[in-house]
């Protein structure tokens, strides 16, 4: 676990240099927001950015995902077989990340690989990467990942830690893959600038205003929660889209589809919402979750109950403010969280 | 505007007193600087959570379908002319309705907004034309004119197309606006610059269907893009199928869209959708001479047939 100081000055060289082991992926402004782009030779992420507009989940489980091809040429041999879309699995550098994106997926982890199942499509590409995180000096008015068991200089899910402390970035590595990179872009360390990190995170920490309580929502009975008078209120004004689950660092839903055009055909998985009406329509036309309510219901309950409930490890959100920033209608997963959190059907006297 | 608010409020509060109506469906404040939420009130004592301002673009007409409670409404002008294509469309019945009319000055684009004054809004307040916003600790002044959604710089039916009441005076509507100056600008373009144009225009898009879910005209129980038999669009990232999407559900719209500007603003990739409609307000507007909404005594002239309608292949 070395800390080492690299000058501004050096920093794009050495970026250069990890790039002959590394592909490389940094986050680049198009149009008016970020988002995460595999960097050419003499590409150089933007570090000053805030946060990417969708979170970079996509780099470990993309929107639309080709699992397997086939033919239905049976003048073809192997027809009707299916053949495993050979993934890319070389070494990839994800440069600035930020912590709450870095240890979302740790928490998508839970679901991709647990002891009886591990998705290969996903555990090979999660392995693949090397997460180069930057700490948030800046955090914007809707994070509140310190009530989400992170923080804006949180180490966990990285590999390294860079913090911006004006005119060099304190490089922390917090793992083998971590030195590798870090090795990789060869710097020599400036002076020593790692005192300064301490009162930079505490300046971030203290600029985080959003406070979410979450402490209750472990021993609060799940069907008092299921059944609380809040949910036709707060679901009201949800427009059932998939903006919120899409956007969603931890959210990892997605569909199977079978695409044929003439005799060629490709086996992918999409991303899902279960904001979606489809997403649980039965064979049988039967929907357990056919009306709008029970779905803004089932995710802030996956998010806020099951999810707490089942793994006893914090809430299956880290705090990132994207659902907040982009839902069309605000509805906004802070306050609904501290809903469920302070109800008690005993103290309630009110319908709503 | 701070006058229809309070004018909104004790409406609401009498309707429910009297108990005329079931609900009330408004605005109410948000979390977040520019973003009002829609809600229902039922009570009385609740009529206070009411807020009006420039920050309610979402079309409430969108929270009408289907409903079958008595309801009183506040509509702008677009949303009115919703309500006036939901009923023609039977999704609603008048006499279900209560419309509580506002006579609209255009609402705020918060993506205007937040591109002059760039970083994260801490906070934003209005006093007329003028909006006061608070970005890094500092407070910058912006006309509100100057940052109004582009369908509402556009608009041509500010007033209530039908209301029960008003809360304020009807507004002079705005004259001499060309609506249509973008679209003939596409036009104008070389077949490979349209491409172009609208590969780029749809490249972000991640078929969230915030655009189409925002829209009151999007009811269909089963949207053609979930449809899986027969399929009738890729349901992957397939620049073709996200074409395919988008240019069907434009014409879906033909003849039904009021120029809301719901499904703009909702999308969280900024993308301009009103692109593909407004082209098709524009042909219908040419061809048949026809806006949307502005009557309930004509259907859409995409869903009636007429003995002289201009077009052979119909006879
Ligand atoms: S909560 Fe907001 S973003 Fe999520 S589905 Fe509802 S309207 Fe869309
Ligand atoms: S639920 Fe919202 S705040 Fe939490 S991780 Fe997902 S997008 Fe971020
Ligand atoms: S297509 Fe867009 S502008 Fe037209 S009515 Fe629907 S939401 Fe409004
Ligand atoms: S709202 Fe935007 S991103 Fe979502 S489907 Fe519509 S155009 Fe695409």
């Amino acid at each position: 676990m070395k800390v080492i100081t690299i000058d501004k000055k050096d920093w794009a060289s050495g970026l250069e240099k990890t790039k002959s082991a590394f592909q490389v992926f940094g986050p680049v402004k198009e149009k008016e927001w970020h988002s995460f782009k595999a960097l050419g030779p003499g590409e150089q992420p933007d570090m000053a950015y805030n946060n990417t507009r969708l979170s970079p989940k996509f780099l470990v489980e993309p929107q639309t995902d080709p699992m397997f091809t086939y033919s239905l040429d049976e003048a073809k041999e192997g027809h009707h077989i299916l053949k495993e879309v050979r993934k890319d699995i070389a070494p990839k550098a994800v440069v600035g990340i930020r912590p709450c994106d870095a240890a979302a997926f740790l928490l998508v982890k839970r679901n991709f690989d647990t002891p009886q199942y591990q998705d290969p499509y996903w555990l090979e590409a999660y392995n693949s990467m090397t997460f180069i995180g930057l700490a948030c000096n800046a955090p914007c008015s809707t994070c509140f990942c310190t009530s989400a068991g992170g923080g804006p200089f949180n180490e966990t899910g990285l590999d390294v830690l860079l913090v911006d402390v004006g005119d060099s970035f304190v490089a922390k590595s917090l793992t083998d893959k971590g030195d590798k990179w870090l090795s990789a872009g060869g710097w020599a360390s400036a002076t020593d600038a790692s005192g300064k990190v301490e009162a930079l995170k505490q300046a971030a920490e203290t600029k985080i205003t959003s406070n979410v309580r979450t402490d209750n929502l472990k021993t609060r009975p799940t069907t008092q929660l299921y059944d609380a008078p809040f949910w036709e209120d707060a679901a009201f004004s949800c427009i059932n889209c998939g903006t919120c689950t899409y956007s969603c660092p931890t959210c990892w839903c997605f569909d199977i589809q079978d695409e044929v055009r003439g005799t060629s055909g490709i086996r992918m998985r999409n991303w899902d919402s279960c904001m979606f009406p489809m997403f649980t329509l039965h064979g049988s036309g039967h929907n357990p979750r056919s009306v709008k309510v029970q779905r803004v219901r089932q995710r802030f309950m996956h998010k806020l109950k099951y999810y707490v409930e089942k793994y006893d490890d914090g809430i299956q959100c880290v705090g990132c403010g994207r659902c907040i920033r982009l839902c069309p209608v605000n509805i906004d997963i802070r306050k609904v969280c501290n809903q469920m959190n302070d109800y008690d059907p005993a103290a309630c006297v009110c319908p709503a | 505007m701070s006058g229809y608010q309070d004018k909104i409020k004790e409406t609401a509060e009498r309707l429910l007193k009297e108990g005329s109506v079931e609900m009330v469906v408004g605005f109410r404040k948000g979390t977040l600087p520019m973003m009002n939420e829609p809600c229902f009130i039922r009570r009385p004592e609740d009529v206070r959570q009411l807020v009006w301002d420039s920050n309610c673009g979402i079309n409430l007409a969108n929270y009408l379908t289907d409903r079958k409670e008595k309801i009183a409404i506040v509509a702008k002008g677009c949303d009115s002319r919703n309500i006036v294509t939901h009923i023609v469309e039977n999704k609603i019945k008048r006499e279900k309705l209560h419309v509580i009319g506002v006579p609209c000055q255009g609402m705020v684009d918060k993506r205007k907004v937040a591109a002059a004054c760039g970083g994260d809004i801490e906070a934003v307040t209005e006093d007329g034309d003028v909006l006061s916003v608070t970005a890094g600790g500092a407070v910058q002044t912006l006309s509100r004119m100057e940052m109004l959604q582009e369908n509402c710089a556009l608009c041509a039916h500010r007033n209530p197309v039908i209301y029960d009441e008003l809360v304020g005076e009807l507004v002079a509507e705005q004259t001499g606006i060309d609506r249509f100056a973008e679209v003939r600008r596409v036009e104008a373009l070389s077949p490979q610059e349209k491409w172009r144009y609208f590969e780029d225009l749809l490249a972000p898009c991640v078929r969230c269907y915030a655009c189409r879910n925002a829209c009151p005209l999007c009811y269909c129980p089963t949207c053609f893009v979930e449809e899986s038999r027969p399929q009738w669009v890729g349901k992957g990232q397939n620049p073709i199928d996200i074409r395919t999407f988008h240019f069907l559900r434009a014409y879906h719209c033909a003849g039904r869209c009021t120029d809301c500007g719901a499904c703009e603003r909702a999308c969280p990739m900024g993308i301009k959708v009103r692109q593909l409609t407004s082209k098709l307000n524009k042909d219908v507007l040419d061809m048949f001479g026809w806006e949307a909404g502005l009557t309930l005594d004509q259907r859409p002239p995409l869903d009636t047939y007429k003995p002289n309608d201009p077009n052979d292949f119909i006879k």
